[in-house]
């Protein structure tokens, strides 16, 4: 194994596929030549590393392949998703898919828009030394630390909308000082700003009615019982709202609806 | 990586007409759409679908003579991973009213429904709980949700349309009915939809539909979805998720009936039994096959086992002959492979044109017919560009949308794609972007009804992992609806089955071993093992070297 790794190296061979330069990179220490055009996650699987965990969507938005690495010569500690970085040579790398954060369990009906909910549930949000290793930590560029201040300053909107690209991988929590699980904090930010705070679409509840309604119900089994050549002559015939129309569009063939 | 020379060069060609295609876009002329008789010729000649190599017939189990993607067959014309007759079937090591397989959108909306009908629930799920194409979703959940212009029968119209007429009209009539419930529902738990102050919902129009009725949640409306059901189902003490544990293999009952599954712990590689009163099927797609080759958007666990444990229990395939290409995946760079592009890029007035800067297809055409004519550019006219990774692709032209639309709205309205190249030293606000059709949705699957129930008693599914709703070809947004409709209506019937419809009787793997009969006597010879749980994408030469001696496990 290690024979081959080193003549392949001093020669800097091409890869079989493509013409790609080999570079080596450190898996939990341990070196391995790779095609340096390749994101972290291809270049374990390209050494052979079958992931079972630490490998989800593989397009950047599940959280699953949190990863830590470091560079020769640098003594930053920096972090990323495997699925979107792209290899370095010597780079020394582990993933961190699971890192324990404790989540708080309520009964969601019953909580109230108030940001003292949040303070219940989950207290150690006062433990916040404000060092900012969250936000330095986060893939996503969510200014973690920011949305842990508005929490602090009852500030439920700003919180959930800062959060919003939070696709909860863990990286913040393990690098927290003040140990908060910061993800699970800001999820119930978002739930409580989406159906407490935020303006509700009234519309909805017209719309639920009408769906039920014995008018929709007798046009719709109309439709069931057409054949194709009159469901195809419908279709071809029904009016197409304008991409360009404004919200107050309303349609000229009412009969459609 | 960013564009490299070649590249850079080629991009001078869509550069040069660029002015042109701009000018006719302002005047509103477009490129013509193909008549009738063209759509067919081009889908017959050109779509993977209709692929006369691509296709087998099946010679095995309920639907044995049904042709379809060969990936699809080798999967089904396969052994079990288990020996029947070494699983001790009195052993039982958990039991349970309702046994949900798959923790993404449909798995999970059917556990919350399950126990809110008084049921307890276990979910076993395949990865992380929420590692799923659900989470995956970017354009939007579809819903008659404006009655001043929308209803729900044309919300039934336009999904029927798009799917060819084939879909099964008592399910698209449970779906759009529903729909708006989905929407007030998802509101209740906390999803941030995007909303005019007043609280008034945006909606979108997406291709083939006649209305706008897209909503969405910024450009993840999948995550923000996930991620609330997620934490609901977290907060209901009679829900438990079992995590890296996939099914293997449906169990059923001396009477015929589904009694639960065999679950197998990823990393301790052991097996056991669940035994439930009633058992949904929510696995999902099938990405990962890559049938014929081609890239895809599915998450890393798509491989189509719920249609392996579903058919060796008796259930039929329905409209699993087509899947879905979406026109524009990502073929370069390298690292962003079978990535979706949204179609809302086009929507936005980006071109589509080849190697010469030229156009070759209407941006508006349904997904399957823009993806035979890329694929048709690139094979037949020899007008694609190649990468440096020795394929091909054609050109999306991005910077239209800044011209068009002011500068800077490519970030503005894309911001997760444009960091995304960013990352890779391409601004796709200045340079167009390398695509191919990537394979993305599996429009059919296994036959069940409005119910969510199936041929076998006791056994229920919903999600992508069913066949019947979206007919041959599903429509934007239709998904993520299908998911939560069919996920809620599962859930119910099956708590409902379990609370006092469901027979007890002896477990039993017989129909494994039936199936293992039919195998031997077709005359299949094949060591294949499925379901297949994970793609295997080792370097060849190291797969080559690992040569441990697998226990025989068939
Ligand atoms: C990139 C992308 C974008 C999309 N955009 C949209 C959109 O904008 N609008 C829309 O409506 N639809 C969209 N879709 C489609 C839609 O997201 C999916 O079809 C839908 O979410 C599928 O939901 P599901 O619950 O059936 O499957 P999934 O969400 O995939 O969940 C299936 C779950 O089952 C698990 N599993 C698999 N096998 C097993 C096993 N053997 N045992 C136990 N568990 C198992 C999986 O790990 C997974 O967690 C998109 C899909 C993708 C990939
Ligand atoms: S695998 Fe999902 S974020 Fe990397």
């Amino acid at each position: 194994m290690a024979d081959r790794e080193r003549k392949v190296t001093d020669k800097e061979k091409t890869a079989g596929t493509g013409k790609v330069k080999l570079i080596p990179v450190y898996v939990m220490g341990k070196r391995y030549l790779v095609p340096e055009t390749l994101t972290i996650m291809k270049a374990l699987e390209y050494a052979g590393y079958r992931f079972i965990r630490g490998c989800g969507c593989r397009g950047g938005i599940c959280g699953a392949c949190a990863t830590v690495y470091r560079k020769p010569g640098d003594y930053h500690i920096r972090v990323g998703l495997a699925c979107q970085t792209v290899v370095e040579p010597d780079m020394y790398l582990t993933q961190i898919p699971f890192y324990p954060a404790n989540r708080a369990s309520y009964d969601f009906a019953q909580l109230s828009d108030s940001p003292e909910e949040i303070f219940k549930l989950y207290p150690e949000v006062f433990r916040c030394i404000a060092c900012n290793s969250c936000t330095k930590a986060c893939p996503m560029d969510v200014q973690v630390m920011d949305v842990i201040s508005a929490v602090k300053q009852g500030n439920i909107e700003r919180a959930a909308t800062l959060s919003f690209s939070c696709i909860q991988c863990g990286l913040c929590v393990s690098r927290c000082m003040g140990e908060l699980p910061q993800y699970h904090i800001m999820q119930l930010a978002r739930r409580i700003y989406g159906s407490r705070i935020a303006p509700r679409a009234e519309h909805l509840n017209e719309a639920v009615e009408a769906a039920k309604g014995e008018k929709c119900q007798q046009a719709l089994e109309k439709l069931m019982k057409s054949d194709i050549k009159q469901l195809r002559e419908i279709y071809q015939s029904r009016e197409i709202e304008p991409e360009m129309a404004g919200e107050d569009w309303t349609p000229a063939k009412r009969d459609d609806l | 990586m960013p564009y490299t020379e070649e590249l850079k060069n080629l991009i001078k060609a869509v550069e040069k007409t660029r002015p042109q295609r701009l000018a006719r876009k302002k005047q509103g002329e477009e490129f013509p759409r193909m008549s009738l008789d063209e759509v067919e010729a081009i889908l017959k000649k050109y779509h993977p679908d209709y692929k006369e190599e691509g296709r087998r017939e099946l010679k095995v189990g309920p639907s044995k003579g049904y042709q379809i993607a060969q990936e699809f067959a080798d999967l089904l014309e396969a052994w079990s991973r288990i020996n029947p007759d070494k699983i001790d079937l009195s052993r039982v090591d958990i039991e349970t009213d309702v046994l949900i397989i798959g923790g993404g959108g449909a798995g999970t909306a059917a556990a919350l429904l399950a126990e809110q009908n008084g049921a307890r629930v276990i979910v076993a799920t395949k990865l992380r709980h929420g590692d799923a194409n659900t989470m995956m979703a970017e354009g939007g959940i579809q819903a008659a949700t404006k009655i001043e212009k929308d209803s729900a029968c044309l919300h039934y119209l336009d999904t029927l349309g798009g799917g060819h007429f084939k879909n099964e009209p008592e399910l698209v009539h449970t779906l759009v009915t529903q729909a708006p419930e989905i929407l007030r529902w998802l509101e209740g738990l906390g999803v941030m939809f995007d909303k005019f102050p007043d609280g008034r919902l945006h909606t979108l129009l997406g291709g083939g539909t006649s209305r706008k009725r897209m909503h969405s949640c910024g450009d993840i409306t999948g995550i923000e979805i996930m991620r609330d059901i997620r934490d609901e189902a977290r907060n209901r003490e009679n829900i438990t998720v079992l995590e890296f544990a996939p099914a293997i293999e449906l169990v059923l009952n001396e009477h015929g009936h589904c009694a639960g599954a065999i679950l197998y712990n990823l990393e301790t590689e052991e097996y056991s039994v669940v035994k439930a009163r009633a058992t949904i099927l929510a696995t999902g797609g099938c990405g990962r096959l890559h049938i014929q080759g081609f890239m895809t958007t599915n998450h890393y666990g798509a491989t189509a086992d719920g249609i392996v444990l579903g058919y060796r229990a008796g259930l039929k395939l329905k409209l699993l002959h087509t899947v879905q290409y979406h026109p524009t995946g990502v073929v370069y760079p390298e690292q962003l492979e079978g990535i979706l592009v949204t179609e809302k890029f086009r929507g936005a007035g980006a071109n589509l044109v080849n190697i010469g800067g030229e156009q070759f297809v209407n941006e508006r055409e349904p997904r399957d017919v823009e993806s035979a004519a890329i694929i048709r550019e690139c094979l037949e006219r020899g007008k694609g560009v190649p990468t440096p990774t020795e394929k091909l692709g054609v050109w999306l032209d991005s910077p239209m949308i800044d011209t068009l639309m002011g500068e800077g709205a490519v970030e503005r309205e894309f911001p997760g794609k444009f960091i995304v190249y960013q990352r890779f030293g391409i601004d796709i606000s200045k340079e167009p972007m390398l695509i191919y059709p990537t394979l993305h949705y599996q429009n059919g699957g296994l036959e069940y009804n409005a119910r969510g129930e199936t041929s076998v008693p006791g056994l229920f599914i919903a999600g992508e992992v069913s066949g019947g709703v979206h007919g041959e070809n599903r429509l934007i947004g239709n998904s993520l609806l299908d998911v939560l409709v069919f996920g809620r209506v599962a859930g119910e019937s099956a708590a409902d089955y379990a609370k006092d419809k469901a027979r007890d009787g002896g477990l039993s793997l017989q129909h494994v071993e039936d199936y293992h009969r039919e195998l031997e006597k077709s005359g299949i010879v094949t060591d294949r093992v499925t379901p297949i749980l994970l793609p295997d994408y080792a370097n060849p030469e190291v797969r080559e070297r690992q040569l441990t001696a697998r226990h025989a496990e068939k």
